[in-house]
């Protein structure tokens, strides 16, 4: 029930966002977040978005997955 | 979709459980305690990706799982009440109480909605203003801000007809509570992802230096539960206890600030009863007095009954991790998805449903 899931931000009217989750659009309250801006991932989690999603810990994650385990 | 599919990489899986493969020898128990932990481990296979003596067990993660039978109860007893709606996550709907379930009760005409959002609850009561219209507000730490700020906007734009049966549950003094047991030997726990956006680090911290348990927050796709483990057995190997975040794209070290401000200006926590678990002290979240309007337990005054758990039923001892579905009677047979005896083969998310659809 804590599933909340990586959606898009489209557009932004006050504390609502209209979020792109894979091609169709809902909405999302976005009142416990700061400055998100269309283009940013929100985790949308009972239609408020809880956290946004750090692009650049997404990258550095990856990164070391890829790297610094490898043999 | 982004920021799922490349964590699901076949690569990464590989190289990951192979490095997990070199920490052979000693039993290891590691517990995951949120139940979307558990469906994405059972979905994944990861499991199977383990040496045979790392174990991953199933704790108390599942909001609607962990809900007493008493208040079970007492939320049937609201949904037999005459002019009210009750709106729910739809995992309650068929969870079984002493006499019935939410969905025998709709069946015989009471008005009963599942809502994807407790904001839709609010707007159902601006619809009818004629009637009363509770929300059952069942959930952890995740969850219970977004109660919060409904309740908030019911008060602001007062709204009379609204009010919430609050049973939500905070997991730091559950793992605690399960540790004190001594009834399994727990090494280390793969705290949950997005309860951590919320909280962040600090609520895990007495874990780590009291009872010396490394905690790992962990994502949620099979890289990152991968990588958690990987990182759990490093610590356990070099005897440490700290408590690391691997799902960094997501959670902050200080968790959401604002959504931590609405839990503290609506809720207090409270003593809470867990099924499985019994009473832990400040293991729940109550209305503060002032939103006493928006409780439903004082606007329909309803009591908690004195209620026992299903006969022969083992959802307790397997929310406590000490026993494993297969270990129970009923299991796949009286019990089963579409006759659930208890609330772990009801709810999407629990252990007994994920063993019912994964592991037979």
């Amino acid at each position: 029930m804590c599933l909340a899931i990586p959606v898009k931000v489209v557009k932004i009217k006050g504390t609502l966002a209209e979020v792109d989750m894979s091609g169709v659009k809902r909405q999302a309250d976005i009142r416990f977040l700061e400055n998100i801006k269309p283009g940013d991932y929100i985790l949308l989690h009972a239609g408020f978005a809880i956290e946004k999603i750090n692009k650049k810990e997404a990258r550095e994650t990856l990164k070391l997955l890829k790297d610094i385990y490898y043999d | 979709m982004k920021y799922i599919d490349e964590f699901r990489e076949k690569s990464i899986v590989k190289n990951l459980a192979s490095q997990i493969s070199k920490f052979s020898g000693l039993q290891i128990n590691l517990m995951e305690v949120c139940g979307t932990h558990t469906m994405a481990i059972f979905r994944s296979g990861i499991k199977q990706l383990l040496p045979q003596n790392i174990n991953l067990i199933s704790g108390p993660g599942c909001p609607v799982c962990v809900t007493s039978q008493s208040d079970i109860d007492s939320m049937l007893e609201l949904a037999s009440i005459k002019n009210l709606i009750i709106a729910t996550f739809g995992d309650m709907l068929k969870v079984p109480g002493t006499k019935s379930s939410l969905e025998k009760i709709r069946s015989s005409g009471s008005d009963i909605r599942a809502v994807y959002s407790p904001l839709d609850a609010l707007e159902i009561a601006k619809e009818n203003k004629n009637k009363e219209v509770v929300f059952l507000a069942v959930g952890f730490e995740t969850t219970a801000p977004i109660i919060a700020s409904v309740v908030d906007d019911a008060r602001r734009l007062k709204i009379k007809n609204f009010s919430v049966y609050c049973c939500h549950k905070l997991i730091p003094p559950a793992m605690a509570a399960l540790l004190a047991t001594r009834e399994i030997k727990i090494h280390g726990f793969l705290c949950p992802g997005h309860v951590s956006s919320i909280i962040g680090t600090k609520a895990y911290q007495f874990i780590a230096k009291e009872f010396k348990i490394p905690c790992v927050i962990s994502g949620f796709e099979p890289t990152d539960i991968l990588e958690t483990i990987l990182m759990l057995l490093k610590q356990i190997a070099k005897n440490a206890a700290s408590v690391e975040i691997q799902y960094k794209r997501a959670v902050r070290p200080e968790g959401n600030i604002p959504a931590q401000e609405m839990l503290k200006r609506v809720f207090l926590p409270c003593d809470a009863d867990w099924r499985g678990l019994g009473i832990i002290p400040k293991s729940g979240l109550q209305l503060n007095p002032a939103y006493d309007k928006f409780d439903a337990r004082l606007k329909f005054q309803i009591k908690p009954s004195k209620t026992t758990e299903p006969k022969n039923c083992l959802c307790g001892q397997v929310l406590r991790g000490v026993k494993t579905p297969v270990q129970c009677k009923l299991f796949a047979k009286a019990c089963n998805p579409e006759n659930p005896y208890g609330p772990c083969m009801v709810s999407s998310e629990g252990t007994c449903s994920a063993w019912y659809k994964y592991n037979r």
